[in-house]
């Protein structure tokens, strides 16, 4: 519909070696990495398809299926009016991934707050503490076995 | 005003890591989550070597609701009255943006008069929004009638907004398929007597502040960054602008019909406080402009899409059509199944880049929707900001960021 000049039809050539698989739908392209490939790709994705800007960072908890979590990470290409989705899927079991602080130093809060609701470790993050919920607070609200009224 | 602490305990674990050379008498200053410049209730560690910030901490989350999930257990009409409740500054611009969305991924149609109104509301938002900044970002600075003038403005504007909606704030007039409910009568006048001498207030405000000495003296040359840093830190919006960056999603992207109007996006390349207010009050005055173009060239037709799956029918033909009365059944206790997949739809609210991302399993409930609301990434960007600046010029800098914690927090 309304992406204007801002779609990226197909996978890009740089960003080739990384993609295990790929679609296109409704104006967006997602790409899917392997998590522990997670930092290069960004590193490729910031340096030559110039996407400056993270958009977002966050997590899709596909319960009871695996591997359990999607996370998804919205860059956007400022100088190229572009859009572009990445996705890494890691297991229920202790989920972890590499930390892209070292590409946008804005990953910062969006992981933390990943880490707060979804439970995802990112390793080599600087300050990965809670940041929605308080400090002592047990379990991840947005994981789809925790309940949305009462305790459990 | 502020509590002065001698240690706390959020610090006290930042600090273990580094060691202790930056000066014999260091103090820690919590500034808020009560203070009144922060607007909310956001927390700011300050650490300060006389009167300079040597470190700051900012810590959110005291609005947290979990709104997240509560999109999971509503139907999708029914989960847009919950993100007018995320950044109650720009309730219709949270509307529009998830209404987007789940249009996209319905794949609907949208008629041009629903998309006409939805740009002259989004656009009054806007000013209400710019207008309750600056009234409370001079009033932080000492310029107290200002805010006086501002609050006169926004008070029409949300008259507006309840003759459309029946609500002042909580909206919820922009729905997945189109508007509400018709426009009210009289709505042309309305609309037309606020905007016809809005751009002379705007003077007025301009009156006040842009040559005051006092604000000059408190905003030029405060709180600067560089364009990159701002890029690296997920700054979005005015202050983007203010740094010569020329972006803005209404024109990059354009939405909801905004390419058929006649707009400037202001820029200024100082990057100080100063450049933030220069910036955002000419986007009230091209608001203003595509206000008047939207009531002068408003489309005839619809107000929503022909859809009637999705869309409720009208009350008459329920009462007349068996099939009607099927539909408005189906949606009432159902709602609508959305087809499988994914979108990331960006707008430009008045604070920057607001994305909705809704994930659909195929069924009446979004599987997961995720907010990244301007305020989040900007309020990232406080420390690099304030560290090494003066404690008076915090909360200039705080304020020409605008944000919003219900934003923040979600």
């Amino acid at each position: 519909m309304e992406t204007g000049g801002a779609a990226v039809m197909e996978v890009p050539a740089e960003l080739q070696p990384f993609a295990l698989t790929s679609k296109f739908d409704r104006g967006e392209l997602t790409v899917e990495v392997a998590p522990e490939r997670v930092v290069e790709a960004c590193r490729e994705c910031k340096g030559s398809l110039h996407f400056e800007r993270l958009s977002t960072v966050t997590a899709v908890d596909r319960y009871p299926s695996e591997p359990r979590f999607e996370i998804v990470y919205h860059l956007h290409s400022v100088s190229l009016n572009r859009r572009l989705r990445l996705k890494a899927r890691v297991s229920g079991e202790s989920p972890a991934i590499d930390s892209v602080t070292a590409v946008w130093r804005s990953a910062n809060w969006y992981e933390r707050e990943v880490f707060d609701l979804f439970g995802i470790t990112f390793l080599n993050h600087p300050n990965l503490r809670r940041i929605m919920m308080p400090d002592e607070w047990v379990g991840h609200p947005l994981r789809k076995d925790y309940p949305v009224e009462g305790y459990k | 005003m502020a509590d002065i602490e001698t240690a706390s305990p959020a610090l006290e674990s930042v600090d273990a890591a580094e060691p202790e050379s930056t000066g014999p008498r260091r103090m820690v200053l919590n500034m808020g989550p009560q203070h009144p410049s922060t607007h909310g209730v956001l927390r700011l560690l300050l650490e300060l070597d006389g009167e300079t910030i040597v470190k700051a901490e900012p810590e959110i989350g005291y609005l947290h609701t979990g709104i997240e999930k509560e999109f999971e257990v509503k139907n999708y009409q029914q989960a847009v009255t919950l993100t007018d409740r995320i950044d109650y500054l720009a309730p219709l611009s949270n509307n529009l943006c998830y209404c987007l969305a789940v249009e996209k991924l319905l794949g609907l149609e949208i008629p041009p008069k629903a998309q006409w109104i939805r740009v002259l509301l989004t656009e009054l938002t806007r000013l209400n929004s710019h207008l309750i900044w600056l009234g409370t970002h001079a009033i932080d600075i000492g310029a107290m009638s200002v805010f006086l003038y501002c609050f006169r403005e926004r008070e029409e504007i949300l008259r507006i907004f309840e003759m459309f909606s029946g609500q002042r704030m909580m909206t919820s007039y922009f729905r997945i398929g189109g508007l509400a409910l018709a426009p009210p009568r009289g709505w042309r006048q309305r609309v037309k007597g606020f905007i016809d001498v809005f751009p002379s207030r705007v003077d007025e405000y301009e009156d006040l502040l842009t040559k005051n000495r006092i604000w000059i003296g408190r905003t030029r040359g405060v709180g600067k960054m560089t364009l990159e840093d701002m890029l690296d830190l997920g700054i979005t919006g005015p202050m983007l602008r203010a740094a010569g960056l020329k972006q803005d999603a209404r024109k990059d992207q354009p939405y909801s019909s905004y390419d058929k109007f006649d707009f400037e996006i202001p820029t200024r390349v100082e990057s100080d406080v100063y450049a933030r207010y220069q910036v955002r009050i000419e986007e009230m005055r091209q608001s203003a402009r595509i206000v008047t173009q939207a009531l002068e060239g408003m489309p005839e037709g619809p107000h929503t899409a022909d859809a009637p799956k999705v869309v409720l029918p009208e009350r008459e033909k329920m009462k007349t059509q068996m099939e009607a009365l099927i539909y408005h059944f189906k949606i009432v206790t159902e709602g609508f199944r959305v087809p499988e997949g994914e979108v990331y739809q960006a707008i430009e609210s008045p604070r920057g880049e607001l994305g909705y991302y809704v994930v659909s399993d195929g069924t009446s409930k979004p599987y997961r929707v995720h907010i990244h609301g301007p305020s989040f990434g900007n309020l990232q960007a406080v420390p690099h900001m304030v560290e090494g600046t003066l404690i008076a010029d915090v909360i200039a800098s705080l304020g020409s960021m605008d944000f919003v914690l219900g934003d923040t927090d979600r």
